[in-house]
């Protein structure tokens, strides 16, 4: 397995938002975390990113454990939120060139060019990020979690805020990114855009998952049904 | 079980991607980072330096001091005035990090945590000493007081050192709150009291005249408490920025 999640328990204060899950993924596959608002899905997802620290359970990722393992962990994780976690003032070339040394990315110059081109920048490669689209904030974003070329991806509502062409593009290069095997696990309210990108639908209610199916198992377009009959069963 | 091996080796990391290398990497690449985004913004310094200014220049209005009157409060002016310059700073500093979620970002990346602390903690120091470079001489002309003392630059940079120290740990706590402007001088001020005490009591004896072995203790102070507080930091930022 390359994610191992067993009886996850996380509470803030006296609210439990995990309640004991369990959650495994396979190398390769690109997972979908449905769920309604308040599920747990973003506080699950900065656990297994190691922002934050499990109450209790087990996780291990690529057969590391957190939080013992958090730095083994985050060298193999690439990470894409709602927020772009870039910095305005640089431009879009600086911002590479700083999380690539963060994470001691060798030949660094020849990767940023490569990453520049991947996510469609190249042509604004000098140009401050606070002047860039939200679109293409968030593409910048990608090209810096995937810089290091990590074996995991997580991805928090990435389309959250983009119009369509930008979400056509995010698509586009999650399509690519999973079809480089990289295994992907993704949070989304968006059931029909992710109903063509994830190869498996876990759905997240009340800190735990309800149901799970694969999309070879199960016709895209029922995805809603399925959703909501594993809401209702919760 | 055992880890897993990386999918594909296209893109290799350095050979020092961990260790020292990687620790003295990361903490120039913050400090970097921070230098670059300040020359384009010239958000911090400007904001520091104008109220730094404008704090000496109302003193120098409001207490209206005779010669000998000078020598005894010039320092603790200075001070204030370093005090509340630098807070506005260490907000700032952070609140870079939190605006566009670049905290996550640093804290995602593989590195010892201690060197984010550290670049930052650099970053805001060097901040602070080009406001300090551009007031004492200000300070100096308004008030006609000698201020270019060898013993009161040490002063000011081990007291700046133990400021930025506590500062930057308290700053990156007070981030992650809605009330970050307001909590930050309320944690802050009541921890720094003993550098500021030693700060002031060390840059009056040296503005006085008065002998090295009765300044030698402050001086002594500024210095533990440094050395306290840095590692103070070093052991718990981890612990401070994890949810």
């Amino acid at each position: 397995m390359m994610i191992t999640v067993r009886k996850l328990i996380k509470r803030f204060g006296l609210k439990t938002v995990l309640r004991g899950m369990d959650f495994s993924v396979e190398p390769g596959e690109f997972v979908a975390l449905l769920g309604p608002n308040g599920a747990g899905k973003t506080t699950f997802l900065r656990i297994l990113s190691s922002l934050s620290r499990p109450t209790i359970g087990l996780v291990k990722i690529a057969g590391y454990s957190l939080p013992n393992q958090a730095a083994a962990v985050r060298r193999r994780l690439g990470v894409v939120s709602h927020l772009p976690l870039l910095y305005g003032d640089l431009t879009a070339e600086e911002n590479l060139r700083f999380y690539a040394r963060m994470y001691a990315v060798a030949h660094a110059e020849n990767r940023i060019t490569d990453v520049l081109e991947m996510v469609g920048l190249s042509s604004r490669r000098r140009d401050l990020v606070r002047t860039f689209s939200r679109g293409m904030q968030q593409r910048l974003a990608i090209g810096r979690a995937v810089l290091h070329d990590p074996e995991v991806m997580l991805f928090d509502e990435p389309h959250t805020g983009l119009d369509q062409d930008a979400c056509l593009m995010l698509d586009t290069v999650l399509r690519e990114v999973a079809a480089r095997g990289r295994t992907v696990v993704m949070t989304s309210h968006d059931l029909a855009r992710v109903a063509d990108l994830a190869s498996r639908f876990d759905i997240l209610s009340r800190g735990v998952i309800t149901a799970s199916v694969q999309r070879s198992q199960m016709d895209p377009n029922n995805l809603l049904a399925f959703y909501r009959q594993a809401i209702a069963e919760a | 079980m055992e880890p897993i091996p990386q999918v594909e080796e296209r893109v290799r990391l350095t050979s020092s991607a961990s260790g020292a290398g990687q620790f003295i990497r990361s903490l120039t690449a913050i400090i970097w980072k921070d230098m670059a985004a300040e020359l384009r913004s010239r958000e911090l310094l400007s904001a520091m330096l104008v109220f730094a200014l404008l704090v000496i220049l109302i003193f120098n209005f409001a207490l209206e001091l005779d010669a000998q009157a000078r020598a005894t409060v010039t320092a603790g002016v200075l001070w204030v005035t370093f005090a509340f310059a630098g807070t506005l700073g260490l907000n700032r500093s952070m609140a870079m990090e939190k605006d566009r979620g670049c905290l996550d970002g640093l804290l995602l990346a593989p590195v010892d945590r201690s060197a984010i602390y550290f670049g930052k903690a650099i970053g805001n120091l060097i901040f602070m000493l080009i406001v300090e470079a551009i007031v004492l001489p200000v300070y100096s002309v308004l008030y006609s007081v000698n201020l270019f003392e060898p013993g009161l630059l040490l002063v000011i940079f081990l007291g700046s050192i133990g400021y930025v120290a506590v500062g930057t740990l308290l700053s990156s706590m007070a981030v992650q709150t809605r009330t970050r402007d307001v909590l930050l001088p309320i944690l802050l001020f009541p921890l720094v009291i003993p550098v500021l005490i030693a700060a002031v009591k060390g840059s009056t004896g040296f503005l006085q005249g008065a002998d090295v072995v009765d300044i030698r203790p402050w001086i002594n102070l500024l210095l533990v408490y440094d050395v306290i507080f840095i590692a103070v930091a070093f052991m718990v930022f981890d612990y401070i920025v994890e949810e």
